[in-house]
């Protein structure tokens, strides 16, 4: 145990003399001099004495001692009167200290606390912000229920305080003062319900949290602001994030149906395309199941996405919490990363999450299988830790990683840490019932740690041992002798009473030993533990039944001895066996069953998970992790079977309009606010005009200009020079990345912000559709409806800050205002540079989202044949993964088998013989290659996009071999996920270029979609692109084939 | 020891729970985090060498409340430089004038560490002096800016003479490898840490040349998730003076270069009270460069008694009561590979150790992001200065055990 400050030596916290005595020369006081008082009474003198003087410092220094005296937990209540006096000292460090004091013991003096009552009524009214917040809190903090109705007065007048700051304090004060009277609890959701309407990012979550603690379950105040909360979520400060996102997963456990049905089919093959590509996902859905997801539903879930990025390992887990409960199974798959991400902070925290991933390992183990190996133990971890990881590989353990697992576990067996041994030792049982392929190996395994010298582990192994054998009952007849013969040896009394149930189980089967196992033990029966004596007697007993020829007097002998035992259970337990197997003319009918009832089967003990139960809790609440429900818990209720009204959700169009305009954040009020988006919003929109025009210019200068402005000619005609100039701009991107990316227009990533900051312009594109109706619809409800002229206007909208964000990041030259935090003018105030943020931060949305491969095909290539490598064979494939050496690169794995049988030394890459602007990456040097080893390096190539031979030479310490990769034109695609419109577009633009065509031969009766996705995906790295047609299936090769 | 309330009292016996707790771990660093007590609930973090507890009267996510105390004790060790118990006891003042501004009614209110210091400035021996002078106080009387803006871990008004901005990146190596020399685990971990002196409200993007490389990635609430998502570029306008950007992790997928590797033999004698311990260590991928500030450490067994040995390089101690074998190495010269021989002197009679001792071992290379991570350009925009800028790279060891 280290040196802490908890050096506990007081209790009752009184004012001890000799304990204030030190204490004055602990505290801080810069004129220690008072330190030499040695009287309590004397020292409170003074104290009041420095309150009373005309210094500011002098009472500033008694302050400081009182303080001092608190946090020690000291009594300081007589000096009440004395500090109150203060509490309007001009001085603000005085007044925050004596702020502190009156905290502490108002409740212990009320009517003396009465006296400062009338200074916070004045604090409030102050023109600073500050001081009336803090006036606020440290009147609400006071616990004297005569001041409730002044408390509430205070309150309502702060929550309609002009600045947020005041707001959000008055938010808190409602949760003190409902604490402090649960009577007033009616007015105080009526402010609630105000303050919930509040618009400010800051008191949002205050507001929340007031909710969560006086009304928890008024959900329908929460209704018309549910679409607010979601958007404003981004931006609220992190603690206000996780109050809030553990309120929404409740709302939406209330208000959506279930998004998980009975056998989820879609979720192995979706699984790859989920995260980056919702949209398809969720047309996938609608085609294949009439569920539909509420919109609103789905605008949580994304929403909330961006959050599993927090540095704040509360957001993070409340965000993975909500995803467990509420997103459709097939899209939790993607906190489980951010999950493990956590796992590298402090001790507590992994501690919380370990605890969470246990429980969702047992009902979903595919989440965290990719994340095996993150979940391996360091000698270092602490023991809880430690357990908590083995509780979460044994989860996991399957028929495909087991033998890796049991290969880690022989590690951990080893441990120094014993109490970690033994809980390893109960995996290896648990895996063995669970996976009957390695049930033999795992018995064999635990068999042989009988013999292991560390006491401990045996006895684990014993009692392992045990259940295991009872699960399978056949001949384990080499074991039980075994284990026989440990009872000479072994000592912990488990292990024995274990050894010796087995028997006395068996006992038939291993009819030599089992009386004179009964022999010995009759021997020792006297300084056996309790345990063990019971089952001694068990023993007994069951022999005496079974072979009684042989072990009737040994029998007789024990139970004697038992019925004189000092433990009463024993004699108990000898009166009652005696009575039952033993027949004289007393004994019932019992008798003649006897021995079916000691040699009856007995059920085997189910070896499961401590994390089993723990499900019914939401995770990441604190009754989580106790396992018991906590004091105001509150339950999750299941999905309703029908949906509630969704329409609860509007809101009215003309408020509606209000919250959407990008100032819907700010504190200002209306008439300026309109002002200042709107000139926002014309600003943006020439600006990035203009930009887009520079743009295109610095553009010409660079190579491949030719086709391109070919290309955006055709499509101005079609929509204006804006999204050209970005697209224009996202190709030729693209094509310096000699690779396929390309921006993605998934509908799903695009925040409201985008949508609030352009709505304005989409609206004087299309005229048509300027009402208010249809303007909710883009926010919100979009994806709902289908509407091709929603669906135009929507990429207009994305196009539009695609090319303003476009000049932010290329031109270095750039000295528009396009921080809009530059604007020069001097009254900017801090709301305004608030939305100006909030246009910037929206100003993207075109995401280049590289997904991942859809299919990995094991096929390798040979790239020396052992034959011509004199023993050394190599074999190459692509592992279709971005390339960590270069973003130009295709990365490529290298086999290499040692078949000699010798050494082969210092393999490298030799001479490199390229065609023209070939790059390649070699791997490092391989010292040494042991006789049938094989060892995998990877390489980086940069073939140029073409079908070029790269021939280099593979060297071993002797030897030169020329190899050479040519690459099929398959690998040298990337796939990225877009929609289907930008797939035909793109695909527009690119035909007559170099194009690479196949047959695929199938069956007609095997033409179905997945059967040509696998024939497609085995040659060539591509994903799929959601098609509206179903017999015709598009995949993004087609884009590549012009790179 | 110190306390602080909010909401109503709670008697100071509730901690007795927490002792018993402690009592019965072993080891500090064994006390759950979360002990449940028959009216509370108790959430403790264990930090250099102090327990914060706090108390608990209703659900919470408990995440929450842990993560809160690591910000109180980061705050602390910001202010005093140290966070011991020294410090706090010296300063309970201010501790107390902290919490007062972190906490309101058990729900944070500021915990950016540039806000608090515009409430109650850090003490400086210089402020301490003048304060007794003037009587001016170290609490400022206006709302900082920050409070009420969306971006909060800004101050308004930072002014320098000399503007310049600083990235760290600092990537460490997470592995475990096995008796063979084999990898069992390996991964990297990264952080950029920045320290930024910029005057007035500069708006920065950071560019890489492989942002793909990036697995996993957690952000400081300054960067603009969206720009991130779109272009794979971190644009933020940043806190004054140091923070950390990102935490990172590279894709496991991808092979991780191990820059050493250790040759042991460590053997214990059947029924003879000594073993003998060999190591050396050499390097393996270090892209050329120079491995430096190697140490080892080794956790030995109980019954080793004492350790006789040589280093050809560095100085090593052992610890006979903790049993902790530290090799300071240095630099790795591939001339002469380091190594440490010698004799283990075992408590005779004790049965020979079960386990070898895995070996930890730290090291550092300068001038190398292991997982090739390069920073492309910095830009700025917003102001019209131009900053000085400067971006480092190191490659440590992080957990990285060598099994034996």
């Amino acid at each position: 145990m280290s040196s802490n400050s908890f050096a506990y030596n007081e209790q009752s916290g009184g004012g001890e003399a000799t304990e204030l005595g030190q204490e004055a020369t602990s505290t801080i006081s810069p004129s220690g001099a008072f330190g030499l008082f040695s009287s309590d009474m004397k020292k409170n003198e003074d104290l009041k004495q420095m309150l009373e003087s005309n210094k500011d410092s002098a009472k500033l220094d008694a302050m400081k001692r009182i303080v001092g005296m608190i946090a020690k937990g000291k009594n300081a209540s007589e000096l009440f009167p004395a500090v109150v006096k203060n509490v309007a000292s001009k001085n603000i460090e005085i007044k925050k200290l004596v702020y502190v004091y009156l905290v502490r013991y108002a409740e212990e003096q009320q009517d003396l606390a009465l006296l400062s009552i009338s200074t916070f009524q004045r604090a409030l009214k102050d023109p600073n912000q500050l001081i009336r917040a803090s006036a606020l809190r440290v009147l609400s903090s006071i616990r004297v229920p005569i001041i409730v109705p002044i408390m509430m007065l205070a309150i309502k007048e702060a929550s309609a305080d002009l600045s947020p700051y005041v707001r959000k304090n008055a938010a808190h004060a409602i949760q003190k003062l409902y604490s402090l009277d649960p009577e007033q609890k009616e007015m105080l959701i009526e402010i609630i319900e105000k303050l919930l309407k509040d618009k400010s990012t800051l008191v949002a979550g205050s507001v929340v949290m007031a909710f969560e603690e006086v009304c928890p379950d008024r959900i329908d105040l929460i209704h018309k602001n549910y679409r607010k909360l979601c958007n404003l979520l981004v931006d609220v400060e992190e603690w206000g994030q996780v109050v809030i996102i553990h309120m929404l997963t409740r709302y939406a456990r209330t208000q959506f149906v279930s998004p998980w049905r009975q056998g989820d089919v879609l979720e192995d093959n979706e699984k790859d395309f989920y995260d980056s590509d919702e949209e398809q996902k969720e047309k996938a859905d609608k085609r294949k199941r009439p569920y539909a997801m509420d919109p609103d539903h789905r605008l949580l879930i994304r929403n909330t996405k961006p959050l599993l990025q927090s540095r704040n390992a509360a957001v993070v887990m409340a965000v993975a919490q909500l995803y467990w409960h509420i997103a459709p199974k097939s899209e939790a798959g993607i906190i489980s990363k951010s999950l493990v991400r956590l796992l590298r902070s402090s001790r507590e925290v992994q501690y919380i999450v370990l605890q969470n991933i246990a429980t969702m390992s047992i009902q979903r183990k595919g989440m965290f299988e990719p994340y095996l190996k993150s979940f391996y133990v360091r000698s270092t971890d602490a023991t809880m830790i430690k357990i908590l990881k083995l509780e979460i590989l044994t989860n996991l353990a399957n028929e495909a990683n087991i033998s890796t697992l049991l290969r880690e576990f022989q590690t951990y067996v080893k441990s120094q840490d014993k109490q970690f041994a033994a809980a390893t030792i109960q995996t290896i049982g648990r895996c063995a019932t669970s996976i009957t392929e390695v049930s033999d190996t795992c018995l064999n395994g635990l068999v042989c740690l009988l013999s292991n010298r560390d006491e401990i582990v045996v006895a684990e192994s014993v009692v392992v041992i045990k259940k295991l054998l009872q699960m399978q009952p056949m001949q384990h007849g080499e074991i039980i002798k075994h284990m026989a013969k440990l009872l000479d040896s072994i000592t912990v009394p488990v292990a024995r009473a274990s050894i010796l149930w087995l028997i006395g189980e068996n006992c038939e089967r291993v009819p030599k030993i089992a009386p004179d196992v009964l022999r010995k033990t009759a021997k020792s029966f006297t300084s056996e533990d309790d345990l063990v004596k019971l089952q001694i007697l068990n023993l007994g007993a069951k022999l005496y039944l079974t072979n009684s020829k042989q072990t009737k007097l040994l029998t007789q002998y024990i139970l004697n001895l038992g019925k004189y035992d000092q433990n009463y259970d024993i004699r108990d337990r000898t009166r009652f066996i005696r009575q039952l197997i033993v027949p004289n003319e007393k004994s019932g009918a019992l008798s003649k069953y006897a021995k079916k009832i000691f040699l009856a089967q007995k059920p085997a003990p189910l070896l499961e998970s401590p994390f089993k139960d723990r499900d019914h809790f939401q995770l990441g609440t604190l009754s989580h992790t106790l396992n018991t429900k906590a004091t105001g818990y509150l339950e999750l209720s299941n999905w309703p079977e029908v949906a509630p009204d969704p329409s609860v959700r509007n809101v009215e169009v003309i408020e509606l309009a209000k919250e959407w305009t990008p100032a819907g954040k700010a504190k200002k009020e209306n008439p300026d606010k309109k002002f200042y988006s709107e000139s926002e919003e014309e600003e943006d929109s020439s600006e990035s005009s203009s930009d887009s025009e520079s743009e295109s210019g610095s553009e010409s200068g660079e190579d491949e200009e030719d086709d391109r402005s070919g290309d955006s000619a055709e499509d101005s005609g079609e929509s204006g020079s804006e999204p050209e100039a970005g697209k224009g701009r996202a190709a030729t991107r693209s094509r310096a990345r000699g690779r396929g990316d390309s921006k993605d227009v998934d509908k799903e990533k695009e925040n409201s912000k985008t949508s609030e900051s352009s709505s304005g312009e989409s609206s004087s594109i299309e005229e048509s559709s300027s009402d208010s109706e249809s303007e909710s619809e883009s926010e919100s409800e979009s994806e709902s409806r289908k509407v091709t002229k929603e669906k135009e206007k929507k990429t207009k909208q994305e196009r539009n800050p695609l090319t303003k964000d476009v000049s932010l990041l290329d031109l270095d030259d750039f000295n528009l205002v396009s921080t809009p935090v530059a604007l020069p003018t001097p009254a900017l105030s801090p709301s305004l540079i608030a939305d100006l943020e909030g246009l910037n931060l929206s100003a993207t949305s075109s995401v280049i989202s590289v997904s991942t491969p859809v299919f990995v095909p094991g096929k390798t290539h040979v790239l020396l044949h052992r034959m011509s490598g004199k023993g050394l064979a190599a074999h190459y494939f692509f592992p279709r993964q971005p390339c960590i050496f270069g973003d130009k690169m295709v990365s490529v794995q290298i086999t290499l088998n040692n078949t000699t049988d010798q050494k082969i030394e210092n393999i490298h890459v030799g001479g490199k013989k390229l065609p023209m602007g070939m790059q390649m990456h070699v791997f490092n040097p391989i010292e040494s290659l042991e006789p049938a080893g094989s060892i995998t390096v990877s390489m980086g190539i940069d073939f140029c996009d073409s079908t070029q031979t790269a021939s280099f030479q593979l060297c071993t310490k002797d030897d030169c071999f020329s190899v050479n990769i040519q690459p099929p034109v398959g690998e040298l695609l990337l796939p990225v996920a877009m929609s289907e419109k930008d797939f035909k577009k793109e695909q527009g633009m690119l035909s007559g270029m170099n194009e690479t065509s196949t047959t695929i031969i199938a069956a007609p009766q095997n033409f179905a979609s997945s059967v040509i996705l696998q024939k497609i995906v085995n040659v060539a790295n591509v994903g799929v692109v959601p098609s509206g047609q179903d017999n015709i299936h598009r995949y993004e090769e087609l884009k590549f084939q012009a790179l | 020891m110190s306390e602080k309330h909010w909401k109503s009292v709670v008697s100071q016996s509730v901690c007795d729970y927490f002792f018993e707790a402690q009592e019965k771990a072993a080891d500090v660093e064994n006390v759950p985090p979360v002990i449940s007590t028959p009216h509370h609930y108790l959430i403790s973090i264990y930090r250099d060498k102090l327990f914060f507890v706090s108390v608990i009267q209703t659900e919470v996510p408990p995440l929450f409340v842990i993560e809160f105390l690591h910000r109180v004790a980061d705050t602390f060790q910001d202010y005093f430089g140290e966070c011991s118990e020294a410090a706090i006891k010296d300063n309970v003042v201010i501790v107390y004038e902290l919490l007062e501004e972190m906490l309101d009614n058990g729900f944070p209110l500021a915990t950016e560490s540039n806000i608090l210091k515009e409430l109650i400035k850090p003490p400086t021996i210089l402020r301490s002096v003048v304060n007794s002078i003037t009587g001016s106080s170290n609490v400022g009387d206006t709302l900082p800016t920050g409070q009420l803006s969306n971006i909060p871990w800004r101050r308004a008004g930072v002014k320098y003479t000399n503007n310049e901005a600083y990235f760290d990146v600092v990537e460490e190596i997470d592995a475990i490898i096995d008796k063979s020399g084999s990898t069992v685990f390996a991964e990297i971990q990264g952080v950029i840490d920045a320290c930024i002196k910029l005057s007035g409200m500069p708006d920065l993007s950071l560019s890489f040349m492989n942002p793909r490389l990036l697995d996993d990635v957690s952000f400081h609430p300054c960067i603009r998730f969206k720009r991130w998502e779109s272009e794979r570029v971190l644009s933020f306008i940043p806190p004054d003076g140091n923070f950390r950007l990102i935490s990172y992790r590279v894709s496991s997928q991808n092979l991780v270069a191990i820059p050493v590797y250790v040759k042991h033999s460590i053997s214990f004698k059947e029924n003879s009270s000594c073993g003998r311990f060999d190591i050396t260590i050499g390097p393996k991928q270090n892209m050329g460069k120079t491995i430096e500030g190697i140490t080892v450490t080794v956790h030995m067994p109980k019954v080793v008694l004492n350790m006789n040995l040589t280093p050809t390089q560095g100085s090593y101690t052992f610890d006979p009561v903790t049993k902790v074998l530290t090799w300071d190495v240095g630099k790795i010269t591939p001339q002469k590979l380091p190594s440490l021989k010698g004799l283990v002197n075992l408590q005779s009679g004790a049965p020979k150790p079960e386990e070898n001792p895995s070996l930890n071992i730290q090291f550092k290379i300068q001038q190398l992001a292991i997982s090739g991570l390069k920073v492309n350009r910095l830009d700025m925009y917003g102001e019209k200065y131009k900053p000085f800028k400067g971006v480092k790279y190191v490659t440590k060891a992080g957990k990285f055990q060598v099994r034996t």
